[in-house]
């Protein structure tokens, strides 16, 4: 074998002879297509899928279950059994298809009884965050005025607050000041509490901060306290709103005229069983609504 | 020199449910301008009640405290607290917190302007320019603790005390603050006294060490002068005998003269 030294002429001599056959070029190999679920982005996905039904299928079997459930007793009744689910739903429909029509004091449509409900329990508890908010503040800050109304809220708390409504109509001699007061008189005792709480609760640093900087009682307020009492007092707001709800519907049945309460009691006179479900249903979701927006705002000033 | 600082016969004793308690006895303890103090001792042995009687958030039940021969009563802003725990406000952003106290030093004869100005160059001084519109949960807890520093140091303190600042750091982090504080205290001239259970960073830091016999009726056991010569670099004190030397009587005092019983 003699050896053969490879240069760039002898290369290209050889390159170019006919006996050297030119090397099949490979076609460029396709990449295996890799399935989407193998992919990062696919098992992101198929995770959150897997997270999305974790979450979301037990609810939807739970309202499945207790439709049927509320089916198979409405159906076991007979003619005199409460209406079902398909009957309700459909005078569900018939009653928002129209919400703000008004014939007449006792007439006016669903919408309008939601926002006057919605209304007393905003008036009611804005006079009673107005008086509590303040009280609080100062039963926290000042153990003397605490030791002073201790025993008169652990006396009145406790009271049913429909007790109340006999007196605010013997007082203002009028059915709409009187659910009002209801309202107040039932939804300012968490506010008190918990914002007295809160004050009572300023971590010792922030107020050693304060005499270190010693600061006004101005800035004390705004800068330490507000800030610091702040998440205690949307507990306070947010169960005494709860209450206020609670309340509004059982006064207006009292009371009469207008709002949701008046509603259900109007319909039991009416023997429109199917209005009372609906009724029911509307107070349980306004509620979860309201209790659902005062979360939103009471993360807002969440600082952990 | 004259005494800047003048502890005498300082006594404390508090209130407890189960009758008094004298947490600290005959305190006598003078600190010079530009001087670095820091207080060593075991746990419980009152040296945190010491730099509040200071500080003017206890007062003494005995004795006189003098800062430039006024008597301290109360608190007060020429006294500059960095506290163990941070303590910043978690509402008000990096700059908030250290901007609460310039407004509230110089806000009376200083324009809105050149008080923000002092704010930021209070951060900048510490470290911290990238962090001024952070809330205090975005920051680590060592960006905190420099935070804390900057809002005392912002209030230009005739006296800056320290309460364990770097106690609940981890150690690299404790180091680079440490180097920080030395750079800070060259820069400021402040005159400091310092919290710390921490032997080497009591000797790294300071002039003399005060060091305190265990609670109760706590008082000074000994005062050991640190002269090892600044600028101060603590790769190099590594190797210095005369380092180790300081470092072993610290020791001896803490774990020999002064051991505590086993709780």
């Amino acid at each position: 074998m003699s050896a053969v030294t490879l240069n760039d002429s002898s290369l290209k001599e050889i390159m170019n002879s006919p006996d050297t056959l030119p090397l099949p070029v490979a076609a460029p190999a396709k990449p295996r297509p890799v399935p989407f679920l193998e992919t990062e982005r696919g098992q992101a996905f198929s995770e959150g899928i897997g997270k999305f039904f974790r979450a979301v299928l037990p609810p939807i079997i739970g309202i499945v279950l207790f439709i049927l459930l509320w089916q198979i007793v409405s159906s076991s009744g007979g003619e005199q059994g409460l209406p079902g689910p398909a009957k309700t739903w459909a005078s569900a429909q018939e009653l928002f298809a129209d919400p703000f029509y008004d014939n007449g004091p006792n007439d006016k449509g669903i919408g309008w009884n939601i926002l006057h409900s919605l209304y007393r329990v905003g008036a009611g508890f804005g006079l009673a965050a107005l008086v509590g908010i303040p009280l609080g503040f100062m039963i926290g800050r000042f153990a003397f005025l605490a030791g002073m109304v201790a025993p008169i809220i652990s006396l009145l708390r406790p009271v049913s607050p429909l007790a109340w409504l006999p007196i605010g109509l013997y007082v203002f001699k009028e059915t709409e000041p009187a659910s009002l007061w209801v309202i107040f008189i039932s939804s300012i005792w968490p506010i008190i509490l918990n914002t007295a709480a809160g004050v009572s609760r300023v971590p010792q640093d922030y107020l050693n901060v304060a005499r270190v900087l010693n600061l006004s009682e101005w800035k004390i307020f705004t800068r330490i306290l507000f800030p610091s009492v702040l998440p205690h007092l949307m507990t306070g707001i947010r169960l005494s709103i709860g209450v206020a709800w609670l309340v509004i519907v059982a006064a207006e049945m009292l009371t009469g005229g207008t709002g949701l309460g008046f509603w259900v009691w109007d319909e039991w006179n009416n023997l429109n069983v199917e209005h009372i479900l609906i009724a029911i249903f509307i107070v349980g979701i306004v509620g979860l609504l309201l209790e659902q927006l005062l979360v939103m705002i009471a993360n807002r000033f969440n600082y952990e | 020199m004259h005494n800047y600082l003048q502890i005498e016969n300082a006594k404390m004793v508090f209130d407890t449910k189960k009758g008094k308690f004298t947490a600290l006895t005959d305190i006598n303890l003078n600190v010079q301008q530009g001087e670095f103090i820091a207080l060593i001792g075991h746990s419980g042995c009152g040296k945190s009640t010491l730099l509040n009687l200071v500080a003017g958030l206890t007062e003494a039940t005995e004795g006189v405290l003098l800062l430039s021969e006024k008597e301290i009563k109360g608190p007060g802003p020429e006294r500059g607290v960095v506290f163990q725990n941070h303590s910043l406000l978690p509402w008000l952003t990096c700059f908030g917190n250290v901007h609460l106290a310039v407004e509230r030093v110089f806000g009376a004869k200083e324009s809105r302007a050149k008080l923000k100005e002092r704010t930021q160059a209070a951060l900048d001084l510490v470290g911290l320019s990238h962090a001024t519109h952070k809330h205090p949960n975005e920051i680590s807890g060592g960006m905190k603790q420099r935070v804390g520093i900057a809002r005392a140091l912002a209030m230009e303190p005739k006296v800056l005390l320290l309460d364990e600042p770097f106690g609940a750091l981890d150690a690299l982090t404790r180091a680079g603050l440490q180097d920080e504080l030395m750079r800070i205290v060259k820069e400021t001239h402040a005159t400091t006294l310092m919290v710390t259970h921490d032997v080497d960073e009591a000797v790294l830091l300071s002039d003399r060490i005060v060091m305190m016999t265990n609670g109760p009726a706590a008082t000074i056991g000994e005062i050991l002068d640190v002269d090892l010569p600044r600028p101060r670099d603590r790769l190099k004190l590594a190797e210095n005998p005369a380092y180790h030397h300081l470092r072993g009587q610290v020791l001896e005092f803490l774990y020999q003269k002064h051991l505590k019983k086993a709780a």
